[in-house]
């Protein structure tokens, strides 16, 4: 116990550093999920396929894969780039490859969840936005938009429940989170199963308030909604 | 310098095959660990007493709520930290020293993670279950295990199908932090083959293909199950008729 409070300061920092990621992420992946669904839903062939591809790859490579080709590709790539025009080195550092691939990867959960959004906001409001002569930007931001989110609330959560946990992974490419933190905590102090609880309690208290917010959003976004009484 | 140099992988692939087979076995034992255990759970998760269904829902709310890689570190590095189980290393108990091996502890994690899914799927599924089924067979004189045996978990194993191929390839997917503990399946293999040539690019887009692949492959079979045990479920088909 006197080992944990004695490092207390240390994993919070790292707590910080894994919200810190997944913040940074989620808006990543928001936009690319909001990016993703317009061109799934779009009437080009082109860019239909290509999120298709997007999608699937997403499904079907592991987050630590990705992560590993992105930081360690990333970096030889940046090399090549550097030696052409013979900049000065620049690393690439594992908080930005932690995020670009998370922001990547579910940015492919979120276009999913959008592309459903997107579909059960009647046709007949978009319509009336034109009517009232709105360009595009205009329906979209104040029509579509607040409806859509309702809509896609439930699965805004569900993918950020999930961003989070996965953010732990960047541990591996040897980003200080909590749980690298815990790490080197549990090995200086021979207390490896207290530090690894204790990254779990805090990561169950991230989820608690995530919980928290996302239900106060719910209420904020259903207002003038009744529910079906069962 | 060549950015993708085939060569690299076809000099590997012996060492990728066997980091297929450890993903394959990681991921086969825990799943059908995890689903053995699953579905006991699931009907004490779905009781009405909250005595036995109040344990289970901790439990997932903890293996769900918490990353899989840190339970997995906690289990494997974790365990040193007790008095009680150095010594029961060190007196070379059989059951204890399991907890040394990484093989054993990662198949504990992913067993224990994909068993607390696993079971709010069931008992997801088990709650949906039709009014009306259960209530025919109450009027058939059923015992509640009766009807439980016959009517409610046939009936959910079925419609879980769908939602339980998601939990399967997300065990695939995440059996890829096993090299977190020094165990060779595939990624672990493409994290060799690039220290060993410095080859980023080869090793870790073969690795992202091999799990492509197997992803498909699951799909496919989940598809072919889902034809097989969920066709009264299935939207019909408005085509067919039109042209007969």
């Amino acid at each position: 116990m006197d080992a944990l409070i004695e490092y207390s300061p240390s994993l919070l920092g790292g707590a910080w550093v894994t919200l810190k990621v997944a913040l940074l992420s989620l808006v990543l992946a928001v936009a690319s999920g909001l990016l993703g669904a317009a061109c799934k839903l779009s009437n080009l062939l082109p860019l239909r396929l290509w999120t298709m591809l997007y999608t699937t790859i997403v499904r079907g490579v592991p987050d630590l894969v990705m992560m590993l080709l992105v930081f360690y590709g990333g970096q030889l790539l940046l090399n090549e780039v550097i030696d052409y025009f013979e900049w000065e080195f620049i690393e690439i550092n594992p908080f930005v490859a932690g995020v670009l691939t998370i922001g990547f990867i579910f940015g492919a959960y979120f276009t999913e969840t959008f592309r459903g959004a997107f579909l059960s906001v009647s046709a007949g409001q978009l319509e009336a936005g034109r009517a009232y002569g709105m360009t595009g930007w205009q329906v979209f931001r104040r029509i579509m938009f607040p409806q859509m989110l309702r809509f896609a609330l439930p699965g805004i959560g569900n993918n950020w429940l999930v961003l989070l946990k996965s953010t732990a992974i960047v541990s591996m490419i040897g980003l200080s989170d909590m749980t690298s933190l815990a790490d080197q905590a549990g090995r200086s102090t021979h207390q490896p199963f207290t530090f690894y609880l204790a990254v779990c309690a805090l990561y169950l208290a991230m989820t608690a308030v995530s919980g928290y917010v996302l239900n106060r959003m719910t209420t904020r976004y259903n207002v003038g909604v009744r529910e079906a009484n069962v | 310098m060549e950015l993708f140099d085939f060569q690299v992988i076809t000099t590997s692939l012996p060492e990728f095959w066997r980091g297929l087979l450890m993903t394959l076995q990681l991921t086969g034992i825990a799943l059908l660990a995890g689903f053995a255990g699953a579905v006991p759970l699931a009907v004490a998760r779905v009781s009405k007493n909250r005595w036995v269904s109040g344990p289970v829902a901790a439990y997932t709310y903890f293996f769900r709520g918490t990353p899989m890689l840190v339970q997995l570190l906690l289990i494997y590095y974790g365990a040193g930290q007790w008095q009680w189980m150095q010594e029961a290393w060190q007196a070379g108990h059989p059951f204890w020293l399991l907890f040394r091996e990484p093989f054993f502890c990662a198949l504990l994690a992913f067993g224990l993670n994909t068993c607390a899914y696993t079971i709010e799927i069931i008992a997801g599924a088990m709650r949906n279950t039709p009014h009306g089924e259960i209530e025919a067979a109450k009027a058939m004189g059923m015992s509640r295990y009766k009807a439980l045996q016959r009517i409610v978990l046939p009936s959910s194993l079925r419609r879980m199908l769908p939602s339980y191929s998601n939990e399967v390839i997300l065990m695939l997917q995440g059996s890829a932090i096993a090299s977190a503990v020094t165990l060779v399946d595939i990624t672990g293999a493409a994290r060799n083959v690039y220290s060993r040539h410095f080859a980023p690019f080869e090793a870790f887009v073969f690795a992202g293909l091999v799990y492509l692949v197997l992803t498909f492959v699951l799909v496919g079979l989940f598809k072919y199950a889902e034809g097989r045990w969920l066709a009264h479920l299935a939207p019909r088909k408005a085509g067919k008729k039109l042209e007969a």
